[in-house]
């Protein structure tokens, strides 16, 4: 049967015909629906894990015991994630395992555009990359028969084009596979004495697969006669380089990317005077072969930086540009925000209005560092908040503790806050953190998480509870508001900041988005009330612009969360009567 | 057939997901390689979002660039705007006159350019202007605007009318697909 699926929803086919049977991973962009897809089969066991970290051990152990199993996370999980995986290199498995990353070139929805390419040569992991949605599927299924064949974890790397974008896929039937479990220190416990024989075994290991690297076939040759130069290329660049050039040039295109192979580079150069290699980031098959001593045109015309498309292909061939239309007036910019009535918008107000230094995290809050309400000071990655501001404080003394916090998401937090709050409470900073509990992971599109109580299925899960969590690490004073009551918030905010001890306040409210929570009636301005002051348009809630000389409100955007009533001076937001 | 280029834009949460599945299906059935591109993730949340829908004999790039798009069809009218520099030569843009303010004009950084359609008329584009807005919410919700404006595209297509329905039935959900049917007429017959 034939199908138009993404890139993720092929790899997610492919891995439960490959006989996976497991399946643990936390979401991230453009990663997430390989694991939400996964879930859909209901004969196979799939779950959100509080890290990467904790989904790759999982699934190590999940393989261990005997079954197919895979962890899936964006470029940055993978760092989070490298502890495990570069001993699981030597330990190799004992049924199939599968790590799919996805970078995202260009950063559509990432901090930064690192090449994980990086992290299968370190590890000496293989990785295989595809194309299109076809190749997703189909390399889902071998990688689990290379992991098993060769003894090693297998990468399946993707990037947004590939993960995000549909093409027909043929879908085929689920082949079981079970593997004995047997005790076997020599291979699994990676002490000294034990690692110190497994890494000669990696090393030929890295031979035996670039010698499939060379004959396999997943790495192929497709010859044009009288092709002027050839072209090496792998993933979403394949498809540019045929879309500019068609069936016109010479083209080796790799399906897997580490390790690369020697003797199919060499004889391709064989068949060609010049060799280009379109890769987007960093330049690894190019450096490569260079390092096999054949010459190649990489990054003298290629960017390092972002993503390739057709267009920017034909620009380093000198290929003429296609006509367009160009207009004279400026399109003003349409950035994501904020939602109308999103609880993260009252705590940012507040802290905006009392002029607080803000250690920001990685979710939807990250746009509270927008204008109007520019509230963040800075954003590094997941958890860094509750770290960093401990050593704000140690380094600025008193002073700026009292006027410091950091914010972290309630899925954040549990991924890797938690530590940097235990940190805070050992080692002793004044330090506060607001936890922004919106009751879900928000930005990666509503997965389930340790505090929601729910599984990936929708299952009744255990619920982790934030207040007693904080409390058990060492936190004394824990406080919860609500983000819809701007004098509560502000309040609590100034109590905790003056305190001489360690604080967590807890933001909670559940996103509006969710499903059970029921938007009331939408507000509207009283225009012979409203003074046209804009101290509403301070607040940057998409529902409330500013026309003819007084506020107006969206009512198909506004959900009647009245945090606005609250800002107006002259009670110009009424509640329309229905 | 060379490869056709259509382009779906809009702002984060007007439906441009539905759009793109309707016509990804439709395009399957009838026999096309087909690839529907879209970013996901931040473009949720109220922003500019695109999506490309590329269909002929073999598609390899996912995505459209300058001067590519035989069709965009924009659900707001200054996306039309935004996306205009990747329609082709003899390329049409079916627009939404619904107006949705973008932050920089909410909070009075920008002003909202009023004649874009004008200018993009004069510079000699097809533009194709209809009130996809009051049309869906004729059809029962103005949620529909999504249909309509599909409606208005399959004018320009030689595919049945009635695999166009089929397409519908099979992409919504069963209580609401008696009112995009009446969108999607609304918009073809407007």
């Amino acid at each position: 049967m034939k199908k138009l699926l993404i890139g993720n929803a092929a790899i997610a086919r492919g891995l439960y015909e490959g006989g996976c049977s497991l399946i643990s991973s936390y979401p991230g962009t453009p990663s997430t629906e390989i694991t939400e897809e996964f879930a859909k089969f209901s004969d196979t066991y799939c779950e959100w894990a509080p890290n990467e970290k904790v989904a790759m051990e999982t699934a190590f152990g999940a393989a261990l015991q005997g079954k197919r199993s895979a962890c899936c996370m964006k470029h940055v999980g993978l760092n989070v994630a490298a502890d495990p995986l570069f001993t699981m290199s030597y330990t190799g498995v004992n049924a199939g395992l599968v790590i799919c990353v996805a970078d995202d070139p260009g950063m559509h929805s990432s901090q930064n555009e690192q090449d994980s390419r990086h992290y299968a040569i370190a590890s000496k992991i293989p990785m295989l990359e595809p194309s299109d949605s076809e190749e997703c599927l189909e390399f889902a299924k071998l990688a689990f028969e290379i992991s098993e064949n060769f003894d090693t974890p297998v990468f399946i790397k993707t990037c947004t084009r590939v993960a995000h974008s549909q093409s027909i896929v043929e879908i085929g039937e689920r082949t079981e596979v079970t593997k004995e479990y047997a005790k076997n220190g020599a291979k699994y416990i990676m002490m000294p004495g034990n690692a110190i024989k497994r890494h000669p075994f990696v090393e030929e290991r890295t031979k035996a697969l670039t010698e499939y690297a060379d004959t396999s076939g997943i790495n192929r040759i497709e010859k044009a006669d009288n092709a002027e130069f050839g072209i090496i290329t792998s993933s979403t660049s394949y498809q540019y380089v045929k879309e500019v050039f068609g069936d016109s040039v010479s083209v080796l295109k790799l399906g897997m990317v580490n390790p690369l192979p020697i003797n199919l580079i060499k004889d391709f150069a064989k068949l060609v005077n010049k060799i280009y290699v379109v890769e987007e980031l960093d330049p690894i098959i190019e450096n490569h072969c260079k390092s096999i001593g054949v010459d190649v045109i990489g990054r003298e015309v290629f960017s390092i930086l972002g993503e390739f498309s057709q267009k920017s292909i034909a620009k380093a061939f000198n290929i003429q540009d296609k006509y367009s239309v160009d207009l004279d007036t400026q399109i003003p910019v349409r950035p994501p925000m904020m939602c109308a009535g999103c609880p993260h918008r009252g705590m940012y107000y507040v802290l905006a209005r009392n002029k607080v230094t803000v250690l920001g995290d990685i979710g939807c809050y990250t746009l509270g560092a927008q204008p109007p309400l520019c509230a963040l000071d800075s954003t590094l990655c997941m958890g860094a908040s509750v770290s960093s501001i401990h050593g704000f404080n140690k380094a600025g003394g008193t002073e700026t503790e009292q006027k410091t916090v950091c914010v972290i998401g309630d899925s954040t937090f549990m991924h890797s806050g938690v530590t940097g709050l235990i940190n805070i409470a050992y080692n002793m900073s004044n330090s506060t953190v607001i936890i922004l509990d919106n009751s879900i992971t928000g930005m990666t599109g509503h997965q389930q998480n340790p505090t929601t109580g729910y599984s990936i299925k929708g299952d009744p899960a255990g619920k982790i509870n934030l207040e007693d969590l904080c409390h058990s690490v060492g936190i004394n004073s824990v406080r919860v508001v609500d983000p819809y009551n701007l004098d509560e918030c502000e309040k609590v905010l100034k109590e905790e900041l003056n305190k001489n001890e360690p604080s967590v306040i807890i933001s909670r409210r559940p996103c509006v988005l969710l499903k059970y929570v029921k938007p009331k009636t939408p507000l509207k301005v009283n225009t012979d009330k409203c003074k046209g002051c804009k101290k509403c348009m301070k607040f940057g809630c998409p529902a409330i612009s500013f026309k003819d000389g007084h506020a107006k409100v969206d009512t198909t955007l506004c959900i009647g969360c009245e945090v606005c009533k609250q800002l107006c001076a002259f009670d110009a937001f009424e509640s329309e009567v229905k | 057939m060379d490869t056709k280029n259509i382009m779906i834009v809009g702002v984060g949460g007007q439906g441009s997901l539905l759009a793109s599945k309707l016509l990804g299906k439709l395009l399957v059935d009838e026999g096309y390689d087909v690839k529907v591109s879209e970013v996901h993730g931040m473009s949720q949340r109220g922003g500019s979002v695109v999506t490309y829908v590329r269909f002929g004999d073999k598609v390899y790039s996912p995505v459209i660039e300058d001067g590519e798009a035989d069709f965009i069809v924009s659900f707001e009218k200054i996306e039309a705007a935004r996306y205009v520099k990747q329609l082709s030569k003899d390329g049409t843009v079916i627009v939404n006159t619904q107006e949705i303010d973008p932050m920089p004009v909410i909070i009075g950084a920008a002003e909202y350019p009023k004649d874009v359609l004008t200018e993009m008329k004069d510079k000699g584009v097809n533009v194709d202007a209809i009130d996809a807005l009051s049309l869906a919410t004729q059809a029962g919700s103005a949620k529909a605007s999504n249909i309509v404006l599909m409606g208005r595209l399959a004018k320009y297509f030689d595919i049945p009318y009635e695999k166009w329905i089929n397409a519908i039935e099979n992409s919504v959900k069963p209580q609401f697909i008696e009112m995009n049917k009446k969108a999607f007429e609304l918009g073809y017959y407007c």
